[in-house]
């Protein structure tokens, strides 16, 4: 059946057993849905779900002059990134474009990179064109599990030796968890409270059943992990994110520190700064659309009889119970615009992300 | 007698009106059903047109005319409630009634055990 050889995560044979339905994606063969999406992402907002995310890449950055190269290659302030600290951000191309959006965490060796699965060979092929100075990359060979919901500090805390509950959100704690070496932070990808968990593969499914076997937990699979993070209003890397969109056109203004917006000396930092001056050509707003029927990415956006962009990710929320969508839009256009489905105009609302509020736990001071 | 085609549909013939879904197997497969649209009645149909599209929370999928006909009625209900589809695919969650401009076409349609072989064999 396999007509390409898929990889797999050390979760695989669990996921085979627990009657998941499992799909290629970023070249593994991932659960798409364990009970049912709506019925995983409403049990992530309301207690705790189970992801498995070991397809994406783990990274570990040394070398004395590794905060230096991660500045030269992403828009963030890495030299002013405390220990134990995670900053989510962008790899830019010389053109402005984003190679991957990736979570870069100091910690005392270095710094530990997570990109996306579907981006491995781009971010392989970026790091190797842009090399640095005493610069060394390992890619690790480690699962990756996420836990998230407002149950997750009280589910996670029985299973890891240090103190989660002093753990700020975007921090991250080199621990034992799962009687194994493991590095908890508390950050996601679904606007919820939660941690990603990275482990050795040899205790990764005895990590996953320990916590799949907890009440308050329900494994979730990339359906609901999309629908959760688009009501989160976060992007997804191919679809809101591309190399030839820029991190201020994708409304991630954000990841540019003041010391960078000043500085600049980042990959495409004469675009990227030209546009925080001016306003960019293009914008990414959340859109609201009236009626039942989702608007989905691709679809193309008018303001009467001019086109005016693309929506760029789309579908239904199932916290709101209606559809709602990301559009990247030119500069100048309005409010009220349409959608257009299967060749019939949707109307839509250009309104404030994210759509969910999020749940994340407040930033404390370290 | 229920027929089935390859494209997941299930049709019951009266007379010469054939009453139109998709399988339980197609509804598991499409998951959680938010909205499906339907035809407008008096349409005329050609086997293999998209007649009507099922939105799931994942994605939007066509349902194609099983044979040659005229929609004569759609199921209001689940335009009310999509999950019907969900839950009574092959009952209660029926999308149309076509009536067939050949009804005698139907008999070349898999019955049931075909169905469910060829279910087996592609998945």
């Amino acid at each position: 059946m396999d007509d390409i050889t898929l990889k797999r995560t050390p979760l695989h044979a669990a996921h085979k057993g627990s009657g998941a339905r499992l799909v290629p994606f970023a070249g593994y063969e991932m659960p798409l849905q364990f009970s049912g999406i709506i019925a995983e992402h409403t049990a992530t907002r309301q207690s705790a779900g189970l992801f498995d995310v070991s397809h994406m890449g783990q990274i570990d950055v040394t070398g004395a002059g590794a905060a230096a190269w991660l500045e030269r290659l992403t828009p963030s302030d890495i030299v002013g990134l405390a220990p134990g600290r995670a900053r989510y951000t962008v790899l830019t191309t010389p053109s402005g474009g984003v190679v991957d959006d990736l979570i870069v965490t100091r910690l005392p060796h270095g710094f530990r990179l997570v990109v996306n699965g579907a981006r491995r060979a781009a971010v392989a092929a970026h790091v190797a064109a842009n090399p640095g100075e005493d610069v060394a990359l390992n890619w690790l060979d480690r699962a990756l599990l996420a836990l998230q919901g407002p149950a997750a500090e009280m589910v996670l805390s029985s299973h890891v030796s240090g103190d989660l509950s002093g753990l700020a959100y975007m921090a991250a704690l080199e621990t034992e968890a799962f009687g194994a070496a493991a590095l908890v932070s508390r950050l996601g990808y679904t606007g919820e409270d939660g941690f990603e968990v990275s482990l050795p593969t040899e205790a990764a499914e005895g990590a996953w059943m320990a916590l799949a076997a907890d009440p308050r937990v329900t494994p979730v699979g990339l359906g609901a992990r999309d629908t959760l993070r688009l009501e989160a209003g976060l992007c997804l890397y191919g679809q809101d994110l591309l190399e030839d969109i820029s991190p201020v056109e994708a409304g991630l203004r954000f990841v540019i520190q003041k010391r960078r917006r000043e500085s600049g000396g980042f990959l495409g930092a004469d675009t990227i700064l030209a546009e925080l001056a001016d306003g960019p050509a293009r914008t990414r707003v959340g859109l609201s659309v009236e009626g039942r029927v989702p608007v989905r990415a691709g679809a193309p956006l008018f303001e009467g009889g001019r086109s005016v962009g693309t929506v760029t990710s789309g579908g239904v929320s199932p916290t709101l119970g209606r559809p709602i969508a990301f559009g990247l839009v030119v500069a100048g256009a309005g409010a009220a615009l349409e959608a257009e489905v299967r060749g019939k105009r949707v109307p839509v609302t250009v309104t404030p992300l994210p759509f969910v509020p999020p749940n994340t736990k407040r930033k404390t001071t370290p | 007698m229920k027929r089935f085609t390859d494209d997941h549909e299930w049709l019951l013939l009266e007379g010469d009106v054939a009453t139109v879904g998709i399988t339980d197997h197609a509804q598991e497969q499409l998951g959680d059903i938010t909205f499906v649209e339907l035809p407008e009645v008096g349409r005329g149909l050609k086997k293999g047109d998209a007649f009507a599209v099922v939105e799931s929370v994942k994605a939007a999928s066509d349902v194609y005319a099983p044979l040659d006909g005229e929609v004569v009625a759609v199921n209001e209900a689940i335009d009310a409630d999509p999950e019907l589809v969900n839950k009574a695919a092959e009952t209660e969650g029926w999308f149309a009634k076509i009536k067939l401009s050949d009804a005698s076409a139907v008999g070349a349609l898999m019955d049931e055990a075909a169905y469910k072989a060829f279910v087996e064999a592609s998945g």
